[in-house]
This record gives C-alpha cells, sequence and structure tokens, in this order.
C-alpha cells in the first residue's frame, strides 16, 4: 500500500512561499498514491527552471537535466526500460520555447510518458522575462513595452499533432488537478497536461485570482466528447474570460514502446549480451 | 602484384555497384581489396569515383596512380586521365563521346551501345563495364555474374539476367578487341570467402553490437548516417532500439536517458551535429552518465566538404563543453582497432561513468578494408560498479555521487533496486540534491577530475612500426594508419630508417608509452589531414618532443604514400 509518506523528502523546499508550485506538488503526491506508483519504480525527469526542481521534493528517481531537453532523456529511459512509470516535468519556457521541437516529436511519437507542464506565462527562474505563453502586451523585463507576439497555445499544439493524451489543470484546484495526473499516468501513450500555475513574484496579471475567476472543469459539460478532434479544437481555442480546464483531447493509438519487438518480452536494460553471438554477423562482409 | 581501378562518373550512375562487386569478387579469392569512396554531395551528376585496389598482401591506403581507368562519363577523362599510370589503359566509350585520342592507352569500349542491345537500356553501362574491367583484369567472369545475382536478386530476376547479359558483353568485347593478355592481369586463383570487406563504420557498428549496444539514437549526417543505417539493418535481429531523433540535441539526450537506465547506448554524427550536442556532453560529465559517442569528421568549418574528409576536430572533442569535466578520446584506424575501441569506449564510459568520444572521419568511415579475422570473442563487456538491493545496507542510504577514491561513485539503475536515486546537472550533494555550498562544489570537482587519472592509466600505447629506432618517425593517429604504414615500408626499402607511430587512444594523453630519450634522437614529423597539426600540436605539449616538420593536408582528399614521400623530400 503506497501513502503520502512513501513520497517524503528530506530536500528543503526553495520556492517562493505562495507559489503555485506548492499545489501543483501535492497534487502530483495525490495522483502517485491514487495509482499506487512505487517510488523506485518511478522516474521523474525535469530540465531547467522553477517547475524542474520538482522532482527533489518527493521521493522517486530523478534526472533533473537541461533546460529543454526532458522529453528526449525521458524516451531515452523509457525505451532503455519501458516497465518504468516515467514522468516529464517543466515549465512553459523550458518546454514550449527551448524543448518545442522535442515536444512536437515526443506527441508525434506517443512514447508512453506523462508531460506536466507548470505553465506561469512567464520566466520565473531568471527573474521575469517574456514566456512563449505570456499573454499580447505583457509587460516583463523584456518586454517594458508590452509583448507584441501573440502567446502560443500548448493545447492547439498538442491536438493538432494528434498527442493522445492532452489536458490542462489548475494549481489552485488541487483534486480536480491530482485526477488528470493520474488518468495521464494510467493513459497508454503521450499524455500531455498543461497547468496553469500562478507566479506571485513575477506575473501580477495571471494571478491566482485572475485564473480562479475565469477556470470551469468542462467534465461538468455533460455532452463534451474528449475523442472528437474538432471539438477539441474548439475547446482548445477558448481563452480569456472563461477558460477550460480537463481533458480536451484524447485518443487511443498504438504507442512507441509496443510496436518495438526488441522490447515485446522484456526490456533492454534486462537483456545480456554475448558477444560471442556476433560471429554470425561476419558472415555479412564475407 | 598491386593493381589500383579507379571508376569515375557522374552521381547516379552506378559507380559503387561496379566498385562493389569488383571488391567482392577478388576478396573471396583471396586478395586484399582496399576501396576508397571520393564523391560529391550530390545525388545525381558531378565528378565521382570509387578506386579498388587490389593486392596479394595487405594494403589500406589509396593508391598514387590507377592502372585501369574507367570513365563513365567524359568528365572522368578530363579529371582524372593524369593519374593513369604510362602503361595503364582508359575505358572510355568513344561512341558516346566526342573524345578522340592516339594515346595508346586508350580502349573505347561502346558501352551505351552493348547496354542497349543487351540489356534494353542505356542505363546498364554499368553493369558493362563491370565486364569489361573483368576482361581487362584478364579474370573469369562467372564470380563476377554471381555477385551481381546476389547484388540485384531483390529487384527480380529479370532485373539479374539483364545485368548479367550487359556484363557478359562487356566482357566479350573487351576478349575480341584487345585479344592480348592485359599487363594488369590478375593472377587464377579459387575462391576462399575467408577474408572480410567491410567499411569503417560497419566495423563500429560491429564493434559497438558485439559490446552491448543495446539503444541508438541519431540524426542522419554523412559521413556517420552509415553507421545508423548498419545497426538498422540489424537491430531486429540482436534486440537493439534504433530510434531516429529529430535533431542532435535529441539524440544524444535519449542517449543519456538510456545509459542512465542501464541500457548501453550511443549515437554518431559529424562535426555540426556534434556541435549541438556538445550542452548535454557537459550534462553527461555534471550527471556522471555514461555515453558513448561518434564523431565522423569531415572538412569544415560550419558544412565546410561534407562528403569529403578531414581530421580537423581533434581539439574540438578534447575541449567541446562548459566547465571541466573527464572524457576519453580513441581514433581507430583499420577495422580490427574500430571494434577493439568501440569495446573499450563503452567499458570506459560505464567504469569512470562520463563520455567517451570516438573519432572517425570520411575516409575511415567510407573506407572498404579487407581483413583475414575479426576477434569478437576477445571482447569483454565491463559494466562498470553497479549496486544491487543485497549491497545497500538500506534503501533509504543510497548517496549517488558518494565521495571516493577513484572519484567513481557505485551506481543503481532506477527500478532495479527498492532505493531511488538522484542525478543533476546543478551542482549537487552526495545525494543528488541542488547546493550551493563551496565546500561541497569543491569535493564534487576533485571528485570527478580524479576520474581523469584512472582514464589516463588506461590509455593504451600507440603502434610504433616498426619497432626500435629510426632516424625518421611519421607521427599520425586514426584514419591516416594504412597510408602511414605503407609510407614507412616504402622509405625503409629505399634505404632510409623510417618508423611510424600511430595513435589510436588519444586522450588523456600518455606520454609514457614512449622512449622520449631515444626519440630526442629522431626527426619527427607529424602527418595529419588539418591546418594546424591539431595532434602534433597536443603530442609536442604532452612529452616535450619537438615536432621537426608537419605535412598537412585539408583539401578534403585522404594522403597517398606518394604524397607523403614527395613532400618528405621537398620538407627535410
Amino acid at each position: 500500500m503506497v501513502t503520502l509518506e512513501d513520497f517524503h523528502s528530506n530536500d528543503p523546499v526553495a520556492w517562493c512561499p505562495g507559489c503555485g508550485n506548492f499545489s501543483i506538488l501535492k497534487a502530483l503526491k495525490q495522483a502517485l498514491v491514487d495509482v499506487q506508483q512505487e517510488p523506485h519504480e518511478l522516474v521523474i525527469v525535469s530540465g531547467i527552471g522553477q517547475a524542474p526542481k520538482t522532482p527533489h521534493y518527493l521521493r522517486c528517481n530523478c534526472f533533473n537535466g537541461l533546460h529543454g531537453r526532458t522529453l528526449p532523456v525521458a524516451t531515452g529511459i523509457k525505451l532503455a526500460n519501458h516497465q518504468l512509470t516515467v514522468l516529464a516535468e517543466g515549465g512553459d519556457g523550458d518546454g514550449y520555447g527551448e524543448g518545442g521541437n522535442h515536444f512536437l516529436h515526443a506527441m508525434r511519437r506517443n512514447i508512453n510518458l506523462t508531460y506536466l507542464v507548470h505553465d506561469n506565462q512567464v520566466y520565473g527562474l531568471t527573474k521575469g522575462q517574456t514566456s512563449p505563453t505570456s499573454d499580447y502586451g505583457f509587460v516583463t523585463n523584456t518586454t517594458p513595452r508590452g509583448a507584441i507576439s501573440p502567446a502560443c497555445n500548448p493545447l492547439l499544439i498538442a491536438i493538432a499533432s494528434d498527442c493522445s493524451f492532452v489536458a490542462r489543470g489548475f494549481a489552485g484546484e488541487v483534486d480536480h488537478l491530482a485526477g488528470l495526473i493520474s488518468a495521464g499516468i494510467q493513459h497508454k501513450g503521450f499524455a500531455f497536461i498543461d497547468i496553469l500555475q500562478p507566479c506571485v513574484s513575477f506575473n501580477r496579471v495571471n494571478t491566482f485570482k485572475w485564473y480562479a475567476d475565469r477556470v470551469y472543469q468542462i467534465e461538468d459539460e455533460s455532452t463534451y466528447e474528449a475523442s472528437d478532434r474538432l471539438n477539441a479544437f474548439q475547446k482548445a481555442l477558448e481563452w480569456g474570460d472563461k477558460i477550460p480546464i480537463g481533458i480536451i483531447y484524447r485518443n487511443q493509438r498504438p504507442t512507441l514502446e509496443e510496436q518495438i519487438p526488441a522490447i515485446a518480452d522484456q526490456p533492454l536494460v534486462a537483456q545480456e549480451t554475448e558477444p560471442e553471438n556476433f560471429v554470425e554477423m561476419l558472415e555479412i562482409f564475407k | 602484384m598491386d593493381i589500383s581501378i579507379r571508376i569515375g562518373g557522374a552521381a547516379g550512375q552506378g559507380i559503387q555497384t561496379i566498385s562493389s562487386i569488383i571488391a567482392k569478387t577478388f576478396v573471396r579469392h583471396g586478395f586484399y581489396v582496399f576501396v576508397n569512396q571520393d564523391f560529391a554531395s550530390r545525388i545525381r551528376g558531378g565528378h565521382n569515383f570509387d578506386q579498388v585496389r587490389i593486392s596479394n598482401t595487405p594494403v589500406q591506403a589509396v593508391a598514387d596512380q590507377v592502372h585501369l581507368l574507367i570513365a563513365l562519363d567524359e568528365e572522368t577523362i578530363r579529371q582524372d586521365i593524369d593519374c593513369l599510370s604510362e602503361n595503364g589503359v582508359l575505358l572510355f566509350d568513344g561512341e558516346s563521346t566526342d573524345m578522340t585520342s592516339d594515346d595508346p592507352r586508350y580502349l573505347s569500349v561502346p558501352l551505351a551501345r552493348i547496354a542497349a542491345e543487351a540489356g534494353k537500356s542505356k542505363i546498364m553501362i554499368n553493369a558493362v563495364a563491370t565486364g569489361a574491367t573483368t576482361a581487362l583484369l584478364d579474370f573469369k567472369l562467372q564470380p563476377v555474374l554471381d555477385g551481381m545475382q546476389e547484388q540485384f536478386q531483390s529487384r527480380g530476376a529479370e532485373t539479374v539476367a539483364k545485368n548479367q547479359k550487359c556484363a557478359t558483353a562487356g566482357y566479350g568485347f573487351v576478349r575480341e578487341n584487345r585479344p592480348k593478355a592485359s599487363v594488369f592481369s590478375v593472377p587464377s586463383a579459387n575462391m576462399s570467402r575467408q577474408k572480410m570487406l567491410l567499411t569503417g563504420s560497419q566495423a563500429m557498428a560491429l564493434g559497438a553490437m558485439a559490446s552491448g549496444l543495446k539503444f541508438y539514437s541519431g540524426y542522419p549526417m554523412s559521413p556517420a548516417t552509415t553507421i545508423m543505417e548498419f545497426v538498422s539493418t540489424q537491430a531486429h535481429k540482436y534486440n537493439i532500439v534504433l530510434e531516429q531523433a529529430e535533431d542532435e540535441i535529441a539524440a544524444i539526450n535519449m542517449v543519456i536517458g538510456a545509459n542512465f537506465a542501464g541500457a548501453r547506448a550511443m549515437t554518431a554524427t559529424s562535426g555540426g551535429g556534434f556541435c549541438l550536442m556538445v550542452e548535454a556532453l557537459s550534462l553527461a560529465g555534471m550527471t556522471e552518465t555514461p555515453a558513448v559517442i561518434v564523431v565522423a569528421q569531415r572538412p569544415g568549418p560550419s558544412t565546410g566538404l561534407p562528403t569529403r574528409t578531414e581530421q580537423s576536430d581533434l581539439n574540438f572533442v578534447i575541449h567541446a563543453g562548459h566547465g571541466e569535466f573527464p572524457r576519453a578520446i580513441l581514433a581507430p584506424g583499420h577495422p580490427a582497432q574500430a571494434i577493439r575501441l568501440m569495446s573499450q569506449a563503452f567499458n570506459l564510459a560505464d567504469r569512470y561513468q562520463t563520455p567517451v568520444i570516438v573519432l572517425g572521419d570520411q575516409h575511415f568511415n567510407d573506407a572498404y578494408f579487407t581483413v583475414d579475422e575479426l576477434d569478437l570473442g576477445g571482447i569483454t563487456i565491463d559494466r562498470g560498479h553497479i549496486l544491487s538491493d543485497a549491497d545497500l545496507p538500506s534503501p533509504q542510504e543510497y548517496k549517488r555521487y558518494v565521495s571516493s577514491e577513484s572519484g567513481v561513485s557505485p551506481r543503481i539503475l532506477p527500478g532495479q533496486t527498492k532505493a531511488v536515486l538522484y542525478a543533476d546537472s546543478d551542482e549537487h550533494t552526495e545525494e543528488g540534491h541542488i547546493t550551493e555550498s563551496a565546500s561541497v562544489r569543491n569535493q564534487m570537482m576533485r571528485k570527478r577530475m580524479r576520474k581523469f587519472e584512472g582514464i589516463g592509466q588506461e590509455i593504451g600505447p600507440p603502434e610504433i612500426y616498426p619497432a626500435g629506432q629510426a632516424e625518421l618517425v611519421l607521427l599520425g593517429w586514426g584514419s591516416t594508419y594504412g597510408v602511414l604504414k605503407e609510407t614507412v615500408d616504402i622509405l625503409n626499402q629505399k634505404g632510409q630508417t623510417a618508423q611510424m607511430i600511430h595513435y589510436s587512444e588519444l586522450f588523456p594523453f600518455n606520454p609514457q608509452h614512449i622512449d622520449i630519450a631515444a626519440l630526442k634522437k629522431a626527426s619527427i614529423c607529424a602527418v595529419e589531414n588539418n591546418y594546424a597539426g591539431q595532434f602534433a600540436d597536443l603530442f609536442s605539449q604532452s612529452t616535450s618532443l619537438p615536432v621537426n616538420h608537419r605535412i598537412l593536408k585539408y583539401d578534403g582528399r585522404p594522403f597517398s604514400p606518394g604524397e607523403i614521400i614527395d613532400r618528405i623530400s621537398g620538407n627535410i
């Protein structure tokens, strides 16, 4: 029986008091208990930013790598040992800026990972610059007269890439978010969850109240059908007065791992090599 | 016997089909064959050639002169006639060109007409030329026809039959129209199928796979792509996962991920792709994750000469990466060495938990070498210090970066024990958590850099050939192995005492392997395919020995023995 206590970490937390990351960490731990995930069979891969510190604050296997490069590292881990549960975790700059190309291709591959993006629409670690998801006109240290490029819409990008699980959560709704993370971990394929996260230090526009006033759970709409891609596009376009949270789109297509015969019986890490077996390969050259 | 054949033409004319069938035929009859590929960066057109050298003694270098020049187009005659030996033969299609000559070496064979008649297709001139070349070598045709069967069977019986008809017609034409036996006849021999013919890329891939490669990720880039392609042909059979990445950054990060999880993993690229990997090289250094990276060099800077050869990335790979961390750099010069060094690369990477770079270059990676044997049984797989549950006092007490005398901290693999590990690109504590502590920083830097000492002690000696002392020492590394060996043989036959010192294990440089006092009396001449003499600098700095002369070449083409000897006489 896995309990919250199993995920306890002694590493002191280095986030600002009141940061949205605390709620995300809480939701993550709750989700891991809900799916009864053993910590030693879990790997959380993260990049660089405030969000990527997360795996230090719970007991798990952690690879805290480079800014933007979480998904390729996570892909390598999963292909080497697909019996592990692998989560990738980062921020909006990390995932949609520096790592944008990897994001597109991880979705295309449909490798069985869960990808959490703490999206606070601003750069926090580097103290307040514009981000790929900063709203048009957003004033930061690098856009003192307001951002003149519109925000990218990660949900639209994901649906266009036929990502097999596309969701949005809100750090202010911890139980709902925990449900999304559990569903993402249980989903077979690439599960992407964009998480709206208030930044108390550098984003005075998209505050906790700003989000709370706007978000609504699409599960409340009994007619919403997440398998309908066109519907999902429409839902993902909603931003402004009303912001939907929940599972926006999902499909069931084969994962990358299940299409690779080499790992059908056992993961790569369990397979031993005998150099003598390669002597027969020499015949190719004769 | 030592005959060189150059087959030249435009890309798309099937030059490689001719050279591979001829090469394979003679290797199977017990000869030593070396094939050098020289091509432009285009899929159709341009001037390209393969040069096939056939000998009854081992050859691993490009010859200075060719004895048969097979011109599939006029451009080949114009560009390559100067390398034809005095009593050589130029085979060309007089009916398809306006070119006439009273040069007795010119032999016109109506390649296009024969192709149209025998194969019902003008594009089959390469098959006609294959037969004609076999006749010029005064060798039997049947094994060539068998080679065609093997080469084309996947394209159907009709294609096989047409190619064989064209080859037979080309063979017959030369027999009738040049009745006197060619001066370059290859002695008759029986089929033995003992020797092997393989490229440097294939040797690297084979060495990696036999050393336990389980995961390969790469992004196509000449001249490294052939490694990925060869692994992909074998991946199903040997349970290897190969993922073509979206870019080189993803490729090396996937490799780091797979190694972190416990599977032996590698990538291969060229200089430009390696530029993109450098950030992650430093990540492997900091997180202490094994990684094997092949850098198949080509001339830079930037895109440079994309399909040609150079040895100009040595300084780059020695210094690549922000910050300081240990690494090893190896550079094979022939296939057996490639297999041994790939095995060593994986063992060093696992045992010291750090990146290892293996340098190739276009000449080495694309050239075909003949070898009598390849020792795979000698490969040992050493995964380094990996703990199991039984080794841990308790799951809570594992520290990924625990201090040790060697600098190496035992690993656990995620999911393989009840313990967990934290790996971090930030400076970290023994537990792997982020730290700002000055004392921990100092401790961790020293721990990581101590691994350099261990690696240095495992770096093997250069090959010194012939043994003993010499007046002239030719110093080289990597792909110049074959040409340097042949050059010192020629010099020694001429009465000079010359010696090759060839390094394949380059960095960290170990000066203890050579007799510095003895070398002080020799004249040392570095031979390198780059502008600066990068290895000469490393050698000189590490040994305090002066490198008296540098023979450098950066035109994208490999050295030949004659060129080195000419430049020695000019230089020394």
